[in-house]
């Protein structure tokens, strides 16, 4: 057979059964190639191909829908953008006027900040804690686990508006519980300082979601770890917190991330009940409500541009803040600890 | 003092009855708005804010339904079917094309393949605020506003998290099989859609029903595309119908019924790719 071990190839890695042709791989017969880098095999450039025509309709979506609208917004940020007229370039000023002449921004922002340092951290807690509690060996554990994630399927709309009925500061069902119990409640969405309670309360109602996220990850927890635990001596308290809790970091950070990012563009739920001027008293005016109502109401396309591109720096910061820390918290099996 | 048999018997039981007793608690508060849904949309607007609170309603008002589908200017068969329709086409395109583009992210070696996907990953961090304004300005310069290509389109050319699913899922996927195919004589598209593809169906099953449930709930998107009341999708519609006719509690309840409805069958009828999915990937639909 000659030097070459089972699988004789020529130029170009095609198998050959020439022993006269050189077989190592890689080495060009100059006289067929005038490059100097090995051509594909047919059958490689045609998987190349192949491969490309199947990714196409992606590439093609990458450059339309994202890659030229973040370009895109980031120029229109430095533009007075009326539809009707084109982009006039006014550099900064849109910017300057967020923090001087715009009286929604400030607002938008308060907003929207108070609501995703509520909510996020509310949502995480009680997410882990129904998971927690789900995670028990109960007859019909699989109905509650179904009952508490069915609650998170309901479409945004109609979740709100249940919302609003049963918030109703008179008749709701909410405040006439209250009042068995003698608490006189207060008038939720009709008192600018307890609409964003309400609505924070009805983004808890859909944690079933983050709720079965954490379930998963609890149940990836050996069991072994916590039984050899037990044996120690650690009781239930200490096993979850010096086994189980750092064991679900990693969902805890991808929960947080995830929550935080949809915090900042929290929409649906704060302009059915606010409409575009997040009444009460612009309480319900959120930072996407603000941007929605200048692009869409006011046609200052240029400056919602603006407005979306410092949210956007926001949100990265942050993230960005938050995977800083995490080799502080984070742990992650398998790996050593530093 | 030595334990009587019920005490111990009791010792025993108390945990478990415990863990029954919250975990009933809970199910009663996250239940408690469908269930108020449900009878506010049987009662008139007077009555569910009536005090005394009425638990069950005295009457029940079943007009309240033909009355909502067929109040004037809100169609709300319309609005259904319409529903129904777009969360079907975009169902399909997402699930076609992301079973085609993670299959070749997967098994076929193209140049910068690497790239593009970690490129696709990045995709996954850009928030929708900050891509849909030009998008929108896009679709308005090539005259397309006003109906669902805008929304429909971009689902056909694939979406970054399924993608990412798909692939992973095909990664899965024994390499003799593709070899297999080859030795038989087949080509890579045949390879894809008669060998691989149908043995990834749950994955599939999966990707359709968070789909369908996230066209279901669109709100965003119809509302700056759509003008003519007419193809307005149910989420929409229920706004729009809330945002002119503010007191009409009963029939605003019917038509939230008959918007949540749909999507609670569906999920009957799937729950185990929603359990699957959400075990997989971290899905939150």
């Amino acid at each position: 057979m000659g030097a070459c071990s089972p699988g004789l190839r020529g130029p170009g890695g095609n198998p050959t059964a020439d022993p006269c042709v050189s077989c190592e791989m890689g080495t060009p017969n100059i006289a067929l190639t005038t490059s100097a880098r090995p051509r594909m095999s047919k059958l490689r450039r045609n998987e190349a191909i192949a491969g490309l025509a199947f990714v196409l309709p992606w590439i093609i979506s990458l450059l339309v829908f994202t890659a030229y609208p973040v370009l895109a917004s980031l120029y229109y940020s430095f533009t007075e953008y009326a539809i009707t007229q084109s982009p006039k370039w006014v550099g900064l000023e849109n910017y300057t006027a967020m923090f001087t002449t715009d009286t929604a921004f400030p607002t938008g922002v308060y907003n929207s900040a108070y609501y995703a340092l509520l909510s996020v951290p509310l949502g995480l807690a009680s997410s882990l804690a129904l998971a927690v509690l789900l995670n028990v060996r109960v007859r019909f554990i699989g109905l509650y686990r179904t009952l508490y994630y069915l609650a998170s399927l309901t479409p945004p709309v109609a979740g709100t508006l249940i919302f609003l009925v049963m918030f109703q500061p008179r008749g709701g069902l909410i405040n006439v519980v209250l009042g068995f119990f003698g608490v006189h409640g207060p008038e939720w969405f009709a008192d600018p300082n307890w609409a964003k309670p309400g609505l924070i309360l009805l983004s808890l109602w859909g944690v079933g979601a983050s709720t079965l996220i954490f379930l998963a990850g609890l149940k990836d927890i050996p069991a072994e770890l916590l039984e050899a635990a037990s044996i120690d001596g650690a009781n239930a308290w200490q096993r979850f917190w010096r086994i189980t809790i750092p064991l679900l970091t990693p969902v805890i950070l991808y929960n947080l991330v995830t929550g935080v990012i949809g915090s900042f563009q929290v929409f649906t739920s704060a302009i059915v009940i606010g409409g575009t001027t997040g009444k009460p008293q612009e309480s319900l005016l959120m930072y996407f409500v603000h941007l929605y109502r200048e692009a869409f109401r006011y046609f200052n396309m240029g400056y919602a541009s603006a407005l979306a591109v410092v949210l956007f720096i926001v949100i990265l910061v942050i993230t960005v803040l938050i995977f800083r820390t995490t080799k502080g918290w984070v742990f992650y099996e398998g790996e050593q600890k530093s | 003092m030595p334990t009587t048999v019920l005490q111990r018997a009791l010792r025993r039981r108390l945990p478990g009855l415990a863990a029954h007793g919250v975990l009933i608690v809970f199910a009663i508060a996250f239940m408690a708005p469908f269930y108020w849904m449900l009878i506010s949309s049987l009662k008139t607007a007077q009555q569910m804010f009536a005090v005394p609170i009425q638990w069950v309603p005295p009457v029940a008002h079943f007009e309240n339904y033909p009355n909502a589908i067929n109040y004037p200017n809100f169609p709300f068969l319309r609005y259904l079917w319409n529903s129904i329709f777009y969360s079907i086409t975009v169902t399909v395109g997402t699930v076609v094309s992301c079973a085609a583009v993670g299959y070749g992210f997967a098994r076929l070696r193209f140049p910068f393949r690497n790239a593009l996907f970690y490129i696709t990953i990045a995709t996954l961090m850009i928030p929708y605020i900050v891509t849909f304004i030009p998008t929108y300005l896009v679709f308005k310069n090539i005259g397309l506003l006003g109906g669902y290509a805008p929304l429909i389109v971009p689902a056909f050319l694939g979406n970054a998290f399924f993608i990412f699913m798909m692939r992973q899922f095909f990664l899965g996927l024994p390499n003799e099989l593709a070899d297999a195919a080859r030795v038989d004589g087949a080509g890579h598209f045949r390879t894809f859609g008669q060998v691989m593809l149908p043995l990834v169906k749950p994955a599939l099953m999966v990707v359709a029903v968070f789909t369908f449930m996230g066209a279901w709930n669109d709100f965003l998107g119809p509302l700056i595309y759509l003008s003519d009341n007419r193809l307005y999708p149910l989420s929409l519609g229920l706004y729009a119908f809330r945002a002119q006719r503010t007191t009409e509690w009963g029939l605003l309840m019917a038509a939230s019924v008959i918007t949540t409805l749909p999507l609670i069958v569906v999920f009957f009828f799937t729950q185990r790719y929603f359990l699957e999915g959400i075990k997989l990937t971290g899905l939150k639909g």
